[in-house]
């Protein structure tokens, strides 16, 4: 349309593109989606981000020109090689998002046109999604939801002349819209076949990244560990949780020791001890969070596991793949047993190996007691109550103990964390000739009474130990319920004397603020479950109560549904216009010229009755009279003043019901 | 859009009259003629942008001599001032004191000929007198005469040396309408017929001040129903959010668009605002407030028309 101001034609316009305000909204928002990138891009991708936007912004506030063509050229070159030299590559996850995000910093100096910032924008939002990719909590989700009603508002605000003026408007604009979407986002989400394996997948993005338990254990490894209060797992039972002190929950078991380190065997006894339930089986599913490593955790011991899993004669349960996105599975339990009473001497001799010439004293102190009564009880009872006895400290914050650490913490310093004591109390079991091997995991859990669930977090990490008595099997003894009975009943932060470095979470603090955290953990619980973890299993299970079988009734059901989707929307957008006639005048006028329209002489939307009446009448000179006797009467009870006489509308209802245009005669 | 109503009055009423008498002076102009009358009607000023001698002078003339009004011409130069429009104290010798002598804008129909020739602060000094019909001088407020309508010319052709009016500013006149060449007919009796000058001096007015007066309180009673209002709400809104135009219509405009449309259902006889009559007065009322300042008249013509062909009659 030519009176339409056009922003091309003129350079003079360049600078004039987009309200400034608009502009200056574009470039905050863009640098807000390409913000969370920032904690993985290299610094040089975000400070040229930086700088773009803020180049773009003067060029518009001080009206400078944008950088010439050939500029813009160099620096995509030199942004492609600086990420080739950066990733190795430019295909892949990372390098595709440094090269989304430089792309879109560099056609920030680019927007001349209202293409161009259409293009930002549409990049804008690839942008969004690509954070989806590494982060998916709902705080993120949440942040981006906000981003794209921001970009859509600004693409209101872009393709809209003057556009700047009404931003809340526009805002409010964009939010119907999205809101308008939603339907058909979970009609797809819900029945979008899912395919469980690589199709799906992206390719891992961070093999590297571990965190909670380590398959191996040294003084200070769980100490430091406890300082965190991340979620390790959650649990859902299905009955009545275990008593604080029968919540052991089973990682990792350390059968190796080399002086200092206790390690998993490199090659485990493919035979496999008897594991005898005796009594308390319980049920419970388990949500552990990606650790990026092979253990899953069950409570002590395990029975049965709905995963793919594998268990080693230490009874120590892995994962073929390492666990690198949340997992969820089912476990039973016994929580009485009998582990491997059956084993023979023989085999047993792994658990009794110390290094040569490591710890002397402590190596002295356990023949002590062996000669004293070597009953493995009785040596067992010596030691724990030699714990409880001498002054020994349960802390976060041991001294160091750098040339023999089980010495050292026996007789030097005997201040502590679990690890020193599960140690210290294997090596001197071993001693004494008793087999016994060190066991890490999770030790308590706290109930969330918003979600009904157990949270689990990598300050209940925890180590102690398994002594083999003959004819009973393993038997799970803890030192560190003989030093500090409260950690294992309460909790850590009861148990320690100094809770300093100590996260607010494990201090298990009351209060309102707490209440608000468990809240938000339900919260996040649920997320996890019901939209994260929404895969192949639970629309399975979806689309089984929905009676649909397989992926194609899914496919089906999917179109369909969006299908009435649309149609209903559409019948919506139709609905006010219905509505807004409620004038009976219209409703009657409006059945008039539908039936001049059958005979041929529709009514222009834009044509008002005179008009229509004398356009009818010149047409068909024969109907003249009537018709416009008709649109009198409309005109008379639509747009003049209301009468003393209310019989306009009942006159013209009646005019209309008589009209009775013929078919006009084809003149021959 | 081809036929525009062509209503005609009741031939006994003055206005019949007024027209039968002023067409036979300003030939094949009918509609401009009923449009500067509505102007007339509803109280506001009249912008007639065109070429000159297409009769442009001829018509504000007229209004003046049908309806009995008096007549000032200003004719708009570069080096006129303000106070040549206003008036100004001047001292005199024998009283010894100043005494006010009043500009031609105190006057009935003031005439300004080509305004945007003249420089930007004379031509808010009218414009000002134009909105609030008093003029201030010396720091005395006078009242200008009663009805004040002011007719301005604009030659669209000749930009050199000219002072184009603002937006801001083309929104005092109610409307802004075009003449354009007489078809071939009316031409053709043009050259035929006597000097137009000569016939105007003949000619009697039809109306004196009372009827004018009347009609023009008779043009504000007019009803609008409610029906009314939500299409010129919907024509408002079209060219708020349709994209199409520079700047959307003002709630003024919309005002301006009732008033004009008012005056033109009495014009047509009818004691309520039909959505014709607002069709009719769109073109001159919304087409300068629409688009912006430079282009030429067919742009903005089209562009009226544009958002009248797109606007449903709810």
């Amino acid at each position: 349309m030519i009176w339409r101001r056009s922003d091309s034609a003129h350079p003079a316009a360049v600078t004039h593109l987009l309200p400034h305000r608009t502009l200056a909204l574009l470039l905050l928002t863009l640098s807000a989606v390409a913000l969370p990138h920032a904690v993985r891009l290299p610094v040089w991708i975000t400070a040229g981000f930086v700088a773009c936007a803020l180049w773009r912004y003067l060029v518009a506030r001080r009206g400078l020109r944008l950088p010439h063509r050939g500029l813009l050229l160099l620096a995509t070159v030199a942004a492609t090689g600086g990420i080739y030299l950066e990733y190795g590559t430019l295909l892949g996850l990372d390098a595709g998002v440094a090269i989304l995000s430089a792309m879109l910093g560099l056609k920030l100096l680019e927007l001349r046109r209202r293409r161009d910032t259409n293009v930002a924008i549409y990049l804008g939002y690839f942008l969004i999604v690509t954070q989806l990719l590494y982060v998916q909590s709902l705080p993120m989700f949440g942040y981006m939801l906000l981003l794209v009603w921001a970009m859509t508002t600004l693409l209101i605000s872009a393709n809209r002349p003057g556009g700047g003026a009404a931003p809340l408007e526009h805002g409010r604009l964009a939010a119907t819209m999205l809101l308008q979407a939603m339907p058909i986002m979970l009609v797809i989400f819900l029945l979008f076949p899912r395919l469980p394996g690589p199709l799906w997948s992206m390719p891992d993005t961070d093999q590297t990244a571990t965190s909670g338990l380590s398959e191996e254990m040294e003084p200070g490894s769980i100490s430091e560990l406890s300082l965190s209060d991340a979620v390790a797992f959650r649990v859902e039972f299905e009955d009545a949780p275990p008593q604080p002190r029968e919540r052991y929950w089973r990682g990792p078991v350390l059968p190796d020791y080399d002086g200092r380190q206790w390690r998993q065997p490199e090659e485990s006894d493919p035979a496999l001890p008897v594991m005898e339930p005796l009594a308390g089986e319980i049920r419970y599913t388990v949500t552990l969070e990606p650790h990026n490593r092979h253990w899953l955790i069950a409570l002590d011991m395990p029975l049965q596991m709905d995963v793919s899993a594998r268990v080693n004669s230490e009874y120590h349960v892995t994962s073929e793949q390492r666990i690198s996105s949340r997992l969820r599975y089912t476990a039973t339990s016994a929580r009485n047993y009998r582990l491997g009473a059956e084993l023979r001497d023989d085999t047993l001799a792994r658990y009794r190996e110390l290094p040569d010439d490591s710890h002397p004293r402590a190596r002295e102190l356990a023949r002590d007691w062996q000669q004293q009564d070597d009953a493995p009880d009785a040596v067992i009872q010596a030691v724990l109550e030699h714990f409880a006895e001498q002054p020994f400290h349960y802390t976060l914050q041991p001294p160091l103990m750098p040339d023999d650490a089980v010495d050292e913490f026996l007789f030097d310093h005997q201040r502590g964390f679990c690890e020193h004591y599960a140690g210290a109390f294997t090596v001197l079991m071993r001693a004494a000739g008793i087999p016994a091997r060190v066991v890490t995991g999770y030790q308590g859990g706290e109930i969330n009474p918003s979600g009904g669930y157990m949270i689990v977090r990598q300050s209940d990490a925890h180590a102690w130990s398994e002594v083999f008595i003959e004819g009973e099997g393993w038997r799970r003894v803890d030192p560190t319920a003989w030093v500090a009975p409260e950690r294992i009943e309460l909790g850590l932060a009861e148990a320690l004397e100094d809770t300093t470095g100590l996260s607010a979470l494990s201090r298990r603090e009351a209060g309102w603020t707490r209440t608000l955290q468990l809240r938000w953990d339900a919260l996040n619980a649920a997320w996890d479950r019901w939209v994260l973890g929404y895969g192949p299993n639970l629309q399975q299970e979806l689309l089984q109560r929905l009676g649909l079988a397989g992926w194609r009734d899914a496919l089906l059901a999917m179109t369909g549904a969006i299908v009435l989707l649309l149609v209903l929307i559409a019948l919506l957008l139709f609905w006010p216009r219905t509505g807004r006639t409620a004038d009976p005048a219209v409703r009657a006028w409006n059945r008039f010229c539908g039936k001049l329209a059958a005979r041929g002489l529709p009514r222009q939307p834009q044509e008002g009755p005179i008009d229509y009446a004398r356009r009818v009448a010149e047409a068909r000179p024969e109907l003249a009279e009537e018709v416009q006797r008709i649109a009198q009467r409309y005109v008379a009870s639509r747009y003049q003043a209301p009468d003393r006489d209310a019989n306009h509308q009942a006159a013209l209802e009646r005019a209309v019901a008589a009209f009775r245009p013929r078919a006009k005669r084809q003149k021959a | 859009m081809a036929t525009r109503n062509v209503l005609q009055p009741h031939p006994s009423t003055p206005l019949a009259r007024v027209f039968r008498q002023g067409e036979a002076v300003i030939l094949g102009k009918q509609h401009q003629l009923r449009l500067a009358v509505t102007c007339l009607l509803a109280g506001g000023h009249l912008l007639i942008e065109d070429l000159p001698g297409v009769g442009k002078t001829t018509l504000a003339h007229l209004l003046s001599t049908l309806f009995g009004l008096q007549f000032q011409r200003v004719q708009f130069t570069s080096d006129l001032l303000p106070a040549d429009i206003t008036g100004a104290s001047v001292f005199e010798r024998e009283s010894g004191t100043f005494s006010f002598h009043p500009g031609p804008v105190f006057t009935q129909l003031l005439l300004a000929d080509e305004v945007n020739r003249a420089t930007p602060k004379t031509q808010s000094a009218l414009l000002e007198a134009m909105e609030e019909r008093q003029v201030t001088v010396d720091g005395r407020t006078r009242p200008l005469p009663e009805p004040f309508f002011v007719v301005a010319t604009q030659n669209p052709v000749s930009q050199l040396g000219t002072f184009d009016l603002p937006e801001s500013q083309l929104d005092r006149f109610l409307m802004r309408i075009h003449l354009g060449f007489p078809d071939r007919e009316a031409e053709h009796e043009l050259l035929r017929g006597r000097d137009r000058r000569q016939l105007l001096a003949e000619m009697e007015p039809v109306l004196d001040l009372e009827q004018l007066q009347d009609l023009q309180r008779q043009a504000q009673d007019v009803f609008v129903s409610e029906a009314l209002i939500d299409y010129v709400q919907a024509l408002l809104a079209h060219t708020r959010s349709s994209g199409d135009y520079g700047t959307g219509l003002s709630p003024r405009a919309g005002l301006a668009l009732l008033r004009a449309g008012r005056a033109w259902a009495l014009l047509n006889g009818r004691s309520a605002v039909l959505p014709e009559d607002i069709q009719a007065v769109l073109p001159p009322v919304a087409s300068h407030r629409l688009a912006v300042s430079v282009g030429n008249g067919d742009d903005r013509k089209a562009a009226a028309d544009h958002l009248l062909a797109a606007v449903p009659v709810p």
